[in-house]
């Protein structure tokens, strides 16, 4: 039987700037590299530009400014028919009059195969996905996670040197986000797809990804692995935006070598200065990096203002004289009440420094 | 597999068309041949015989020396065959040699003509020419696209339309079709309301002309009669408002009522389409003529003598009425079920009563409805011809007129085209004040997918007046039908009242001789052209006006806000102005067409084109753009797209668009009645030509087997296009 291989490229930008009519620029000159074989999430708020990246990519939109290759190919000029990327789209896509068979096969069509050839594609496509089976149904008749997989299939079957996915798990419940996924990142890994997936979901981004590219206002804030990332944000935005992190305000009294000693209130913390100077600096600490013990300790002394209650932890709002920080506890049998006065103190490894002041 | 079109050098369409225009130029008769298709020609002296030469040939023997340039434009592509598509050279050579090659055509035909120059300027500049030229024919008409779609895989390799072939060539296309049948005639007819009798042009003379008292004149308000182009004013305006109106209480009586038989409401206000439009006018005078039904019983039974008081202003008002009203309702019915029931359901739950409902919510979401039902009402009107021919009396209205000034005794063509000028700026003004009403504000609601929910019946108050229109309209309409059925099978209406079918005999008897059938009834000629020349129209309309919405809705191009004025504004101009500015542009060469039946053909292309066109954009801006969008990604190009994905979705709009063109090219008679010629004669004129011979047996005859023709054409329609199965489960709760 026929089986599915990749011929995965890398994808390069060089300076790539989108402008729509006069004013409005989706994308400001970017820069990036995706390796082959190698699954890159694009993430960021809504409106930052994603989209518009990935649609680069494709061909349905066309750079402004800057070049765009695909493997060795320089492909700026290229429209999308010409380029060897296949792309999932959030809404899917499916063409409505067309069975699922039909759907798959649609590509291979206008690719040179012949019936069998076609045929044998497109069905390992299906057995790929796990929908051996449903060849003769329409899209109308399947589940939203059905549909999905078919339009996965649909992009597969094509063997392209990129695959595109715009949000592919939007449309889909909590639960089944989670399987399809993992199912996506297991096929991408099996094949040794080259991948560009984006998502405004951190947690997502965090899993599937070998790479993340975060951005905003049309622009790179950062890339680097999930774990880059997660534990050396380089500024507030991204520190906020993967983890939703405490940012707190402190002082950096003292340098030593890499370690710098940063004081909060009357409190003094040491940790990796990662090239700050002396001075005002952020602290950007996750929610479950927090410490918090029951009255007065070595740390900041605060007060407890919501306890929540979700099953598996305890999550707190807790005010103190820096202003307001969220900690989530394991703890949940003896849990702290509402108005409890406690001590704030930071895990060892985790909380980070930040320049003070965002870079705009 | 993808990598190998991408390396393929030269695209076989471009050889196509290369091979194209040498065939054109060197094969196919350059000049008109009457009989084309017949390939009389080709055993009749062909290639050598001047009439029926190709241009090589003529070139060849030093003949019509001005057609050698194009060779040169022939020559330069085989210059690029396999060379790649980004050598700068491609789209230089292809770009240069289209555009001149189709420049060139354009200007020796528009420059020389039956009588050598068709300019001083050029006879002073080159000296007088002994030659002339007759009408292009196919072989111009062959090379002329070969150029023009040279030129476009041209331009879309120097990267136009991120170099799509497809897109390009439709685009260059349709404008220039557009260009030759929409504004190339307009141009002529406005020239010609400038004409001086003596074949020069003069705006000092256009404006006595056009502010003639016969035109404009107020005496109706002192007792005398107005100007032609007050009554047309005020019969259209009448009719517009009139009609919306009534379509809008049907389309209400039918979403917004419990009313039980809304399917045969349905058909009864479908009827009207499918009726030549005079037709509904002779009936009107069965019923209240001299010797109609309603006026003879009327004056028995009160003893007052009959009048002609139907004959004017009040006839034609009913008759348009009755014709044009399911036009109305054919719009206003689509926007009225398009209000978003939960946009109504939203008002009722934010405490609206179902009064205020309405007056806030349904109501303006329908102004656009409302605004194009006036608007086709008021063209309608300006452009009838059938119905005041009949029914005018001495009420003169302009395209009565125009038609009058062309072929009366007075063949006043300048006459003719000043008139026009009036009726199409009264229809501009119109077009113009609409998009003014509608201004910017958005109704995305009526394009939008249906969604659940229902429409909330209407509000009493509204209602009962409601009801009470429609039943009295509807019981009006089946007694015209009735009258038209009767008046079909009576010896002589009003006269002699038995039965009988010979008016039927007459019109289409067949007999059987020993040469085999015989088609002698009368009305065959005119019935198997009309059949011919509808079934061509229809399916190159709707594929004109489809590829054109596809450009409108799913395209961006530089220009595309004129592209689309363009193709509307022959939905803006009254067929009889048509009509009149084809015989003036078509009657000489470069373009001889006036008496073939390609000119009705054509003409009705371009008079239904904006019908197809509207109902492809309505249907494809329900089509989510990523469908298309996959589908390049999945490497199939915008051509393959098009056939694959849009068109199978786009059946309703296929349907819509052939349905519309084909009964328009049967019941059409203002544009038709100045294109036909005595060897195609149109159902329509001919039983125009009927009715002024007072044979009005033989008119309702044949135009009520039409209407059963017509029924049966549109069944066949709808076999043969099909439906798409597309499953009917809506993205409500699909997730599992
Ligand atoms: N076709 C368009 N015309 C004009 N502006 C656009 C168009 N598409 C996107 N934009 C703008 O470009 C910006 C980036 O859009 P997009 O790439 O879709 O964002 P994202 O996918 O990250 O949410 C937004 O501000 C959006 O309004
Ligand atoms: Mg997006």
């Amino acid at each position: 039987m026929t089986g599915i291989n990749a011929k995965a490229a890398s994808v390069r930008f060089e300076n790539v700037s989108k402008v729509y009519g006069t004013k409005v620029t989706a994308v400001d000159n970017i820069s990036l590299e995706v390796r082959a074989g190698t699954l890159v999430t694009l993430l960021g708020p809504s409106g930052c530009g994603k989209t518009t990246t990935l649609r680069m990519i494709a061909g349905l939109e066309m750079a402004t400014r800057g070049r765009i290759f695909i493997g060795e190919k320089d492909v700026t000029k290229l429209p999308a028919t010409d380029r060897d990327v296949s792309m999932v789209f959030q809404s899917y896509a499916l063409f409505p009059h067309m069975t699922v068979m039909e759907n798959v096969s649609y590509g291979l069509k206008f690719s040179g195969f012949d019936k069998a050839e076609t045929k044998d594609k497109a069905l390992a496509g299906l057995g790929l996905v796990g929908l051996t089976g449903y060849g003769d149904r329409l899209p109308s008749e399947l589940s939203g996670g059905q549909q999905q997989r078919v339009a996965v299939a649909r992009a597969l079957v094509l063997e392209p040197q990129v695959l595109l996915f715009d949000e592919p798990l939007s449309n889909l419940d909590a639960k089944l986000r989670r399987q399809v996924r993992e199912e996506i990142r297991e096929i991408q890994q099996n094949l040794g797809l080259t991948v560009v997936y984006v998502t405004h979901d951190q947690e997502e981004a965090l899993a599937v990804s070998d790479e993340i590219v975060v951005m905003r206002n049309a622009a790179i804030a950062q890339k680097g692995t999930p774990r880059e990332l997660y534990e050396a944000p380089a500024d507030a935005f991204v520190a906020d935006f993967i983890g939703e992190a405490n940012l707190i305000p402190v002082d950096i009294v003292a340098l030593d070598g890499d370690t710098a000693t940063v004081r909060i209130a009357d409190y003094t913390h040491r940790l990796p200065s990662r090239g700050l100077p002396q001075g005002p600096a952020k602290l950007a600490v996750r929610p479950s990096r927090m410490r918090l013990v029951a009255g007065v300790g070595d740390g900041v002394p605060a007060v407890i203002d919501k306890a929540t209650y979700v099953g598996s932890r305890m999550e707190y709002t807790v005010t103190a004289a820096f202003g307001t920080v969220f900690a989530v506890l394991d703890d949940v049998t003896t849990p702290f009440r509402i108005g409890d006065a406690v001590t704030i103190s930071f895990a060892a490894s985790g909380p980070v420094l930040i320049p003070a002041s965002q870079p705009s | 597999m993808r990598t190998v079109s991408l390396e393929q050098t030269t695209h076989p369409v471009l050889i196509f068309w290369i091979i194209a225009g040498w065939v054109g130029y060197c094969i196919l008769p350059w000049y008109g041949v009457e009989g084309f298709w017949s390939f009389e020609w080709l055993v009749d002296g062909w290639p050598l015989d001047d009439d029926y030469a190709p241009a090589a040939v003529l070139v060849g023997v030093g003949q019509k020396l001005w057609l050698a340039p194009m060779l040169l434009a022939l020559a330069a592509p085989l210059l690029v065959l396999g060379r790649r598509k980004t050598d700068p050279l491609y789209a230089q050579v292809l770009i240069a040699a289209g555009g001149f090659g189709f420049a060139w055509l354009v200007a020796q035909g528009l420059g020389i003509g039956l009588r050598g120059f068709t300019a001083e300027w050029l006879t002073t500049l080159f000296g007088t020419l002994d030659d002339r030229q007759f009408g292009m024919g196919y072989g111009a008409m062959v090379t002329a696209s070969a150029f023009l779609f040279l030129f476009t895989h041209g331009i879309a390799a120097r990267g136009a339309i991120n170099g799509d072939v497809f897109v390009t060539s439709a685009i260059g296309g349709v404008i220039a079709v557009v260009t030759i049948f929409v504004f190339f005639p307009i141009t002529k007819m406005l020239l010609a309301a400038f004409a001086t009798d003596d074949g020069g042009y003069s705006v000092l003379g256009f404006f006595p002309k056009f502010f003639d008292d016969r035109i404009w004149g107020l005496d109706c308000l002192s007792g005398g009669r107005c100007g032609v182009a007050w009554n047309s004013l005020l019969l259209a305006v009448l009719v517009g408002v009139l009609t919306t109106l009534l379509g809008l209480a049907f389309a209400l009586v039918l979403t917004r009522s419990g009313f039980r038989y809304k399917r045969l409401l349905r058909a009864l206000t479908v009827l009207p389409i499918i009726t030549p439009p005079f037709v509904i006018g002779l009936a009107i005078i069965l019923l209240f003529g001299l010797s109609g039904t309603v006026t003879t019983s009327l004056a028995a039974m009160f003893g007052v003598e009959a009048t002609r008081w139907i004959y004017g202003l009040p006839g034609i008002l009913i008759a348009q009425l009755l014709a044009f009203t399911p036009i109305a309702f054919l719009v206003l019915i689509g926007v009225v079920e398009g209000v978003s029931p939960s946009m109504e359901e939203a008002a009722q739950t934010l405490r609206a009563n179902r009064w205020q409902t309405f007056r806030t919510v349904s109501w303006p979401l329908m102004r656009p409805g409302l605004a194009n039902a006036f608007l086709l009402g008021f063209i309608e009107s300006m452009a009838d011809f059938g119905n005041p021919l009949v029914l005018g009396g001495n009420f003169d209205v302009l395209s009565t007129e125009i038609f009058f000034a062309i072929v009366g005794a007075q063949y006043d063509q300048s006459r003719a085209a000043i008139l026009a000028v009036v009726l199409l700026g009264f229809t501009l003004g119109a077009f113009y004040l609409q998009r003014f009403w509608l201004g910017r504000k958005s109704y995305t609601t009526v394009t939008g997918k249906g969604d659940a929910g229902v429409h909330p019946p209407m509000p009493n108050g509204l209602a009962y007046p409601v009801y009470a229109v429609v039943a009295l309209w509807s019981a009006f309409t089946l007694v015209v039908y009735g009258m038209i059925l009767y008046g079909s099978v009576v010896q002589l209406w009003g006269v002699d009242d038995t039965l009988t079918f010979k008016h039927y005999l007459t019109a289409f008897r067949i007999d059987w001789t020993e040469d085999g059938l015989r088609w002698t009834g009368s009305a065959w000629d005119s019935f198997w052209t009309t059949m011919t020349i509808a079934t061509l129209a229809a399916p190159l309309t709707a594929a004109i006006g489809l590829i054109t919405a596809y450009l409108l809705t799913r395209q961006t191009f530089a220009g595309k806000r004129a592209f689309e004025f363009g193709t509307m504004l022959s939905f803006a101009i009254p067929g009889t102005v048509i009509g009149v500015a084809y015989i003036l542009a078509f009657n000489v060469p470069p373009i001889e067409i006036t008496g073939t039946g390609l000119i009705l053909v054509i003409s009705f292309i371009f008079r239904n084109m904006p019908v197809g066109v509207r109902a492809g954009i309505a249907s494809m801006s329900q089509l989510d753009k990523s469908l298309d969008e996959s589908s390049l990604t999945l490497g199939a190009n915008s051509w393959q797209t098009f056939r694959a994905v849009i068109l199978p979705l786009l059946r309703p709009a296929i349907l819509a668009a052939l349905v519309y063109s084909f009964v328009r090219a049967m019941t059409a008679i203002s544009a038709v009645i100045f294109l036909v010629s005595a060897r195609y004669d149109m159902s329509t004129s001919y039983i125009i030509g009927r009715v002024e011979n007072n044979d009005y047996g033989l008119a309702i005859a044949y135009s009520t087997a039409l209407i059963f023709v017509m029924l049966a054409a549109v069944g066949l329609l709808q076999l043969l296009v099909g439906r798409t199965r597309i499953g009917r489960r809506t993205s409500h709760g699909e997730i599992h």
